[in-house]
């Protein structure tokens, strides 16, 4: 393995953890602010990738459909939150659990109604597509490193409204201690719509772009979902900051296990069984990794508060 | 035949009266219920419907798996997302085992030789030991935590060996292991399908009552504190963490063996017994039926496994349907249907 | 409580009815398929075009009973005891993958119903597990990548780099593939995760290996997200697959990145026979798209079913079978017949993706990669 081999795949851990990031962080948000478990985040992507295809699909334009599905995204995260998920704050985990289950078979089937079986078309827009030189020789798609600014500014935007503004003032009073923010005037119920609303905006950004790059299909949010639950597993839920090294860790594990796993096993076997133990192995890797940290760590490495 | 049923009746929980006029309603339900469960299928025996023999034979191996999750739910506080890990093994010990009774293959050759068979008693004691140890290992990792993080770290260690049965290819993986013939009880025709209902219906009336002697019984007491008031019951010198590892233990045995009766049912065992969907799925169940109710469980099933199969004849958008169904009980119908059809619980 | 009791009772009832009215000589099929989640759009398809074929004979003794099975093995089970216990169907068919087609078909065959797969050909029911009431019309699930293995050798690629997920279809693909390709040396060869997305790690591997082509299986969205990214990362190596990444419909979600692909099907939409000149036409007209490679085996399977119809009912199980291996209709793929162990021989053809005339992405006919291809397994099968 070549040094530029190493650093491009680098780069695709950080890509994928970048990814993840974006869904993770509305994930951890939600949990932090509200104490809710929200299995139907992954709808939010799909809602965002499906819109945002449809959008480019009628108007020719991929930003005209990014802006579409991260808005609509937001939207249907914001009427969720009014119709189904205020009545679930109050509920154990278990309820919610449930209730966002049944909304997970709700979503799927409703798009499946509303856009039909076959997958949807979207790509990577015009200027964003091609491939840029690295060094040492190799090639990276331009769109991928796109992805990885997009993630790093979500992440310096995410701390700077937590930690600057008047909003995020709130939303740590509300980690800390969900009773005071009531008795400081605040209005929680709006706030707490914000807050849905602003994490199923980022997992519909994260679909708009990710759907360019792979498939636009029915079911396309719960392999992301489950991988961002166990980010923030890791991280620790309701830390922002355990969420950005969480989604990091998983991208590089996941990514570089992947790929020297089978080399490893290459040394003492044949190609076509290393190959296929190594990738055995791979697929849990992210998993063994989840259940080594929380056995040492039960809260995940940055506990905010459970 | 009736000396089966007849035997596993006597041991049926809930009859021990209690001076509580709920607790009288929620008897004659569970009574109610379970009568229906067996009466049903031997009316459409009797008109020579088979198909409705094996909705109740699928609706008692499902309310089975959900019993033993509920212990680990409802009575100990232990949200389990990946119960599909233990209903997949114990499918997958009936699989092999018959695979290889089948082939007239060891299962094992080292370092005991281990023949296949299709003996089901034999079959049953192994899926559950396997799942007692399988549990043993997880649950002591897993009960170091507790909440959300109990619930996802289940749901790794059932994702991991989801994967590995996926990509292991001796048996079968992903396109799974027929079970050519049904595996065989000393002295019964499993093959009849009212008498491996029986079967299946014997086995689930044995978890009830395990369940309800152990509730009943002081380690019962402990696990109720252990998930109600923890520090009480560190105060009286029990410490909670084995208490909830048998707890768990047990949960995933009761599971275990309806996935082994589950895997004979189908004929096949496969990767999606153990996908996170089915984890889903049975936790879907328990929480329709009632948490922490001794019959939710049925309750649970019976109403899942008839909307799955009424609905699914009606549209092909039916998940839609289920899912706003499921919405509404949990919005509105609070305590599940136990709750509906028998008020709500003691200590709520 | 008491109305589910009612309801149930109720269908009992009506159902016992049911059965006493059935008359002798009508003809039921179930349908056994995948119409709802991901990947629905194959069984769609199949229903779609096995209807098409219904329609067209005018018949108006067959029934066809049709559910979804949401891509769950227990639940296309039950389906199955469904249709056979209660509706009383003589005829099976439906299923699109082989692991439903696994837990499916060996008991369904064995209670005397005959099953005819319009799509999934696992290896165990073409050989170990073949039957008498089972025939498969379709292909067998490694044919398409044997004969690309073959065709690449013909093409005179000597380091093809190879990939599918890690799953028993993708490890026969694999195995299928480098059965029939002896004509270099592999540049590699990897097995992905089923249901991976996200294939740059991967890619980056082909580029750093001194591959001359890139021979891949990963059929529904995983094909769609590997195209489409391959294309992204400025690797400049021809793609060739089995036609399951490559249906009309998945090409009109890849894009233009589909374009120049190269791969093998038993059909082509093109193909030159009247049979199918009129099938695509009448498919086009009825549903308002270009048929799938799907759509061709539920009509095919729906008009052979036909064809043996018209020499026997389903229970004078003898003759009926003897009709179905006589395989005597006009199929979409031209000549069509069934070896000993009821998988068809067949010619393999070689697809090419070019800008259709509105530039969409679209398969054209480019000629055989092997002539009467059978599978490998039928000598396995005792029958």
């Amino acid at each position: 393995m070549t040094l530029s081999l190493l650093f491009e795949q680098l780069l695709n851990g950080l890509q994928l953890g970048t990814m993840l990031f974006l869904m993770a962080s509305g994930l951890t948000l939600v949990f932090g602010v509200m104490g809710l478990i929200n299995l139907a985040h992954g709808s939010f992507y799909m809602v965002g990738a499906f819109v945002t295809a449809w959008t480019a699909g009628t108007t020719g334009s991929f930003w005209v459909g990014l802006g579409a599905g991260i808005l609509a995204a937001a939207a249907v995260g914001a009427v969720v939150e009014l119709l189904v998920i205020r009545r679930l704050y109050h509920r154990q985990h278990l309820d919610q659990v449930l209730a966002t289950f049944a909304l997970i078979l709700i979503f799927s089937e409703g798009t499946r109604w509303l856009f039909g079986s076959s997958p949807l078309w979207l790509n990577v827009p015009e200027a964003l597509s091609g491939a840029v030189a690295l060094p040492g020789g190799s090639r990276y798609p331009v769109f991928r490193l796109v992805i990885i600014a997009v993630g790093v500014l979500v992440a310096v935007a995410l701390f700077l409204l937590i930690s600057r503004t008047r909003l995020g003032m709130r939303i740590r009073a509300g980690e800390s201690d969900r009773e005071m923010i009531g008795a400081l005037g605040i209005d929680i119920a709006k706030l707490y719509t914000l807050v849905f609303a602003l994490g199923a905006a980022l997992a519909g950004l994260a679909g708009s772009m990710i759907g360019a790059l792979q498939s636009v299909q029915v079911g396309m949010g719960e392999p992301v979902l489950i991988l961002a639950f166990v980010v923030i597993v890791i991280g620790g839920i309701g830390s922002i900051k355990g969420a950005l090294i969480g989604s990091l860790l998983v991208g590089l594990v996941d990514t570089l296990g992947r790929v020297f796993l089978p080399s490893l096993f290459k040394l003492f076997m044949t190609p076509a069984e290393a190959s296929g133990v190594g990738a055995a192995l791979a697929s849990m890797l992210i998993y063994v990794l989840m259940a080594i940290i929380l056995a040492f760590k039960p809260k995940g490495l940055f506990a905010a508060n459970d | 035949m009736t000396r089966l049923h007849k035997g596993a009746l006597d041991k049926t929980p809930g009859a021990t009266p209690v001076p509580m006029p709920r607790i009288q309603r929620e008897t004659w339900v569970n009574w109610a219920l379970l009568g229906l469960l067996l009466l049903a299928p031997m009316i459409a025996n009797a008109l020579g419907e088979v198909y409705y023999v094996n909705l109740a034979t699928r609706i008692a191996i499902v309310t089975m798996a959900a019993v033993g999750l509920n212990l680990a739910i409802g009575y100990g506080g232990m949200i389990s997302f990946g119960h599909a890990a233990f209903f997949g093994l114990g499918g997958y010990v009936a699989g092999i085992s018959a695979f290889h009774a089948f082939d007239m293959t060891p299962v094992l050759s080292w370092p005991i030789t281990m023949p296949g068979t299709d003996n089901l008693l034999v079959i049953w004691l192994v899926a559950m030991l396997s799942c007692a140890v399988l549990a043993l290992v997880i649950g002591a990792i897993s009960l170091r935590t507790s909440g959300v993080y109990f619930i996802m770290i289940t749901l790794a260690f059932a994702q991991m060996i989801y994967y590995f049965a996926v990509s292991w290819p001796t048996y079968g993986g992903e396109d799974g292991l027929p079970i050519y013939l049904r595996n065989q009880f000393p002295g019964l025709d499993t093959n009849d399908p009212l008498t491996f209902f029986l079967i299946c219906f014997a086995a689930l009336v044995l978890a009830l009552a395990i369940t309800a002697r152990l509730m009943q019984s002081r380690f019962g007491a402990a696990l109720t504190m252990a998930r109600l008031n923890e520090t009480r019951l560190a105060t009286a010198g029990i410490a909670p963490y084995p208490i909830r590892l048998v707890a768990f233990v047990i949960s995933a045995v009761i599971t275990g063996l309806a996935g082994a009766l589950f895997a004979d049912l189908n004929g096949f065992v496969g990767a999606s017994m153990l996908s996170w969907h089915r984890s889903g799925e049975i936790m879907v169940i328990v929480i329709l039926g009632g948490v922490g109710r001794l019959y939710g469980p049925l309750s649970g099933a019976m109403l899942f496994v008839l909307m799955e199969t009424l609905l699914g004849g009606l549209t092909e958008y039916w998940l839609l349907f289920l899912g706003l169904i499921l919405l509404f009980v949990v919005l509105f119908a609070r305590g599940g249907v136990m709750g509906l059809l028998a008020g709500r619980a003691r200590h709520e | 409580m008491k109305k589910l009791t009612a309801v149930g009772l109720g269908l009992l009832m009506s159902t016992g009815l049911a059965s006493f009215q059935a008359q002798a000589d009508e003809v039921k099929i179930g349908m056994i398929t995948t119409l709802s989640g991901g990947g629905s759009h194959l069984g769609v398809d199949i229903r779609d075009g096995f209807q098409l074929a219904l329609e067209q004979s005018g018949r108006d003794d067959i029934e066809l009973l049709i559910k979804d099975d949401a891509r769950k093995p227990d639940v296309a089970k039950n389906l199955a005891d469904e249709f056979i216990q209660r509706d009383k169907v003589d005829i099976l068919t439906g299923i699109v993958w082989s692991n439903l087609a696994m837990a499916v078909v060996p008991s369904v065959v064995r209670q005397g119903v005959f099953y005819l797969s319009p799509n999934a050909g696992p290896s165990d029911l073409a050989g170990r597990l073949c039957h008498e009431n089972y025939f498969n019309v379709a292909w067998q699930n490694n044919n398409l990548h044997e004969a690309m293995g073959a065709y690449m050798q013909q093409q005179g690629l000597k380091k093809p780099f190879i990939l599918a997920p890690n799953y028993p279809a993708g490890t026969d693909a694999l195995e299928g593939f480098k059965s029939r390709y002896h004509g270099g040396e592999l540049a590699g060869e990897i097995y992905t995760q089923l249901g991976q997305t996200d294939y740059a790690a991967e890619i980056a591997q082909i580029r750093a290996s001194d591959a001359d082509s890139v021979f891949f299986f990963l059929p529904g969205g995983m094909g769609i997200a590997f195209t489409k990214q391959f294309h992204g990362s400025g690797v400049e190596l021809p793609l060739f697959g089995p036609a399951f990444s490559f249906d009309e419909i998945i090409l009109g979600a890849v894009g233009e990145a589909a374009i120049g692909v190269v791969n093998t099907s038993q059909w082509a939409y093109d193909l030159d026979n009247p049979t199918n000149q009129a099938f695509v036409e009448s498919f086009r007209e009825a549903y308002g798209r270009t048929p799938t490679l799907y759509a061709s085996q539920g009509f095919d399977t729906a008009n052979l079913i036909l064809s043996a119809l018209e020499t026997a009912h389903p229970d004078d199980a003898d003759a009926f079978r003897e009709a179905l291996r006589a395989a005597d209709f006009e199929s979409t793929r031209g000549e069509f017949r069934f070896g000993k162990n009821h998988h068809p021989i067949q010619d393999i053809y070689v697809r090419t993706v070019v800008a259709g005339d509105n530039g969409q992405p679209t398969n054209r006919l480019v000629g055989v990669a092997v002539e009467d291809m059978q599978d490998v397994f039928v000598d396995e099968c005792r029958m």
